[in-house]
């Protein structure tokens, strides 16, 4: 392979919502270089690639930055922290204006205010977020996009990051990247658990099937602080096409409803995790299937729905185009998707300062690889960014050097090559893939078990994967993009060692659905009001339980 | 749900291909866009939206409930023209006013 060397100030991994705001931060704070390296095309990457309909965090009139925490952490059970989700809090506002000022059109009411959705959305025409965002980074002197540079790995010596390794994923150029700091943005974790629709749909998914967890894969062999991998995230969604129900729920008032047409979210509480929870618990006592009541809607509502869904899920207004029925004359079955981990609807990744600094000296993360702050979405995203790339500035004065060694490079090559010269391989790694979603479905609370599982199945869970990774290290790639597909896989059944690992520490079940363990089946605040964090020790995943950072307080690392 | 690219009416400019945010559109030999990875697409519609010429509509998969209807996309100005294509030969459009904030 050929290889490409380069030396930066800041190395971004990521060009989506977290990654592009850091890099545009950075560039308004100082004149450092900055490469942002984004295995796809920055335009369309990420989570916004069709758009978004709403923005989801944002602080309306009459509301305070404090009442946005108050609601993560009612949704959270408790098992958020509170100093992250307010310095996150107190910027969505502001970075709202900065989209504005981009270009995106948010709907305002006859004061000039932004209209709002209840009380922490803002209504948008955001089908153009995606673009607007990256044209922003592409314009900036000092930013240097690499697109389709898949970055393998980070390189740390004595807890301190030197930089990365990449692998163009058509160019098939090796590239070694030093830089003074590291921004980790690369998003969360889908494809572990078997999806809805495991055929042909099987990237029909609620989240990005090309966010492999590659940050908290790196993370997590790095011996940085991991924390809540036990707090999966299960959407609930329109059936079939995984579209959003917010917009339904939010936008017309659809309750949830069972096959009797009895309203049943009432009975489960609404949080999100009740919200699968109880419609789990109605298909399995037979009052399936579940829907979103908009039969009777309007007929403006009806064309609303269908204009607001080909601005972010497309797929949903097609179904109802081809069932020839609108929303008025149909309700929206529902399901629950297959369990994800990701950092922005719930409080999974790395363990962070309010600087978001991780645990090893000049990696910062931001968005959905960062813990600890759910309900992140957007505007959350953005702020991340903003205040990992203060921190970056800030950090970057100490002049403090890092190297990669050539011993480094030489390993990270060999392995690659390896992989790109083995001319024969028993298994693929789509077949590898779907025997570790098939293992997480059955052992680690999949849809095949309702989400719930039991320290038996988990312990089999844990074996089959660790047997999968032993048997990953002999695939074959023909090409620079089958290789990213191994490196994926492998990332993903990293995720997945620390995922039964966490799911196995929390003797409780504080949140139905996303952790819903049979052998403790109650919550214990008693015991378990405490964050679950991990760490990786010799190749064994150690856990932390920590106490929690009560209000008013702020979590510093020092241990 | 994925993608259908007309050979005839692909150029071969290759945005399709620079768009895709799964890297799944490669252009052959004699340039012509074709989905390398079928099973991957996301249904994101990134590639539909820059097609100059509409070559490239999207489907539902019969898995999920697919009948037949392809979907592209024109933009006028600031509409974004949606038209739909059934298999019985009916077409229906949804014009978005890209300046236009949803309702819901």
């Amino acid at each position: 392979m050929d290889i490409k060397r380069i030396k930066t100030d800041v190395l971004i991994i990521g060009g989506g919502t977290a990654g592009c705001y850091a890099a545009m931060t950075i560039a308004e704070r100082s004149d450092k270089k900055v490469v942002i390296c984004e295995k796809a095309h920055i335009k369309r990457s990420g989570c916004l690639a069709a758009g978004v309909n709403a923005l989801n965090a944002y602080i309306v009139e009459g509301r305070t930055p404090q009442d946005y925490v108050d609601y993560c952490r009612n949704d959270a059970a408790g098992i958020v922290r509170e100093d992250l989700l307010l310095t996150m809090s107190e910027r969505l506002n502001a970075v709202t204006e900065r989209l504005e000022q981009l270009g995106l059109v948010i709907l305002k009411d006859e004061n000039g205010k932004y209209a709002a959705r209840g009380n922490r959305n803002i209504k948008i025409n955001g089908e153009n977020i995606k673009p607007l965002l990256a044209s922003a980074v592409q314009a900036l002197p000092d930013v240097t996009v690499l697109n389709r540079v898949n970055i393998t790995d980070i390189d740390v010596t004595d807890n301190r990051v030197n930089g990365a390794f990449g692998i163009g994923i058509e160019s098939g150029i090796f590239y070694v990247i030093e830089a003074a700091a590291v921004i980790i943005a690369t998003g969360g974790a889908a494809g572990l658990y078997k999806p809805n629709n495991p055929g042909f749909s099987r990237h029909k998914m609620w989240y990005p099937p090309f966010n492999t967890g590659a940050g908290y894969a790196m993370g997590i062999r790095h011996g940085a602080e991991m924390t809540t991998f036990e707090m999966r995230f299960i959407a609930l969604r329109c059936k079939d096409t995984i579209a959003p129900t917010g917009t339904l729920a939010q936008g017309v008032g659809a309750k949830q409803v069972n096959s009797l047409g009895e309203v049943y979210e009432t009975k489960y509480g609404l949080t999100t995790s009740e919200r699968v929870y109880g419609t789990v618990n109605e298909n399995q006592e037979g009052r399936g299937p579940c829907y979103l009541r908009t039969e009777g809607i309007t007929p403006e509502q009806d064309e609303s729905l269908l204009k607001a869904y080909l601005n972010m899920a497309p797929s949903q207004t097609l179904k109802w185009i081809e069932s020839g029925l609108a929303p008025s004359g149909q309700n929206v079955e529902i399901e629950g998707t297959e369990p994800y981990i990701v950092g922005g609807h719930t409080a999974s990744g790395f363990w962070v300062d309010t600087k978001r600094s991780t645990t090893i000296r000049g990696l910062y993360a931001a968005g959905d690889v960062a813990g600890g702050a759910p309900q992140k979405y957007v505007t959350g995203a953005l702020a991340e960014g903003e205040l990992a790339a203060v921190s970056v500035v800030e950090f970057l004065e100490s002049n403090d050097t890092s190297e990669i060694s050539e011993g480094s490079v030489q390993a990270q090559l060999e392995e690659a090559e390896r992989f790109l010269g083995e001319d024969h391989s028993l298994y693929s790694t789509e077949q590898l893939e779907e025997a570790m979603q098939t293992v997480m479905d059955s052992y680690a609370g999949g849809i095949k078990t309702n989400y719930r599982f039991n320290e038996k199945q988990l312990d089999i869970a844990d074996r089959k994967i660790r047997q999968l990774y032993a048997l990953s290290d002999s695939l074959h790639a023909d090409d620079p993009q089958e290789l990213m597909y191994i490196y994926e896989l492998r990332e993903r059944l990293v995720v997945c060692r620390s995922v039964i690992a966490h799911l196995k520490a929390r003797h409780e079940t504080r949140w139905h659905s996303f952790a819903e363990n049979l052998d403790y089946p109650e919550r214990d605040d008693k015991n378990w009001y405490k964050y679950v964090n991990s760490r990786l020790e010799n190749g064994e995943i150690k856990i932390i339980l920590r106490d929690i950072t009560e209000r008013g307080t702020v979590y510093e690392h020092s241990d | 749900m994925s993608i259908a690219i007309d050979r005839d009416k692909c150029i071969g400019c290759g945005k399709c291909h620079d768009v895709c945010p799964g890297t799944l559109i490669r252009l052959d030999d004699a340039r012509r866009a074709y989905i390398r990875y079928p099973r991957d697409c996301w249904g994101c519609t990134s590639c539909i939206k820059e097609c100059p010429v509409y070559a490239i509509r999207f489907y539902l998969g019969a898995d999920i409930g697919g009948m037949g209807s392809l979907v592209h996309t024109e933009r006028e100005g600031d509409i974004l023209r949606w038209i739909i294509d059934s298999p019985d030969g009916s077409v229906s459009e949804i014009r978005i006013d890209q300046k236009e904030s949803n309702k819901y």
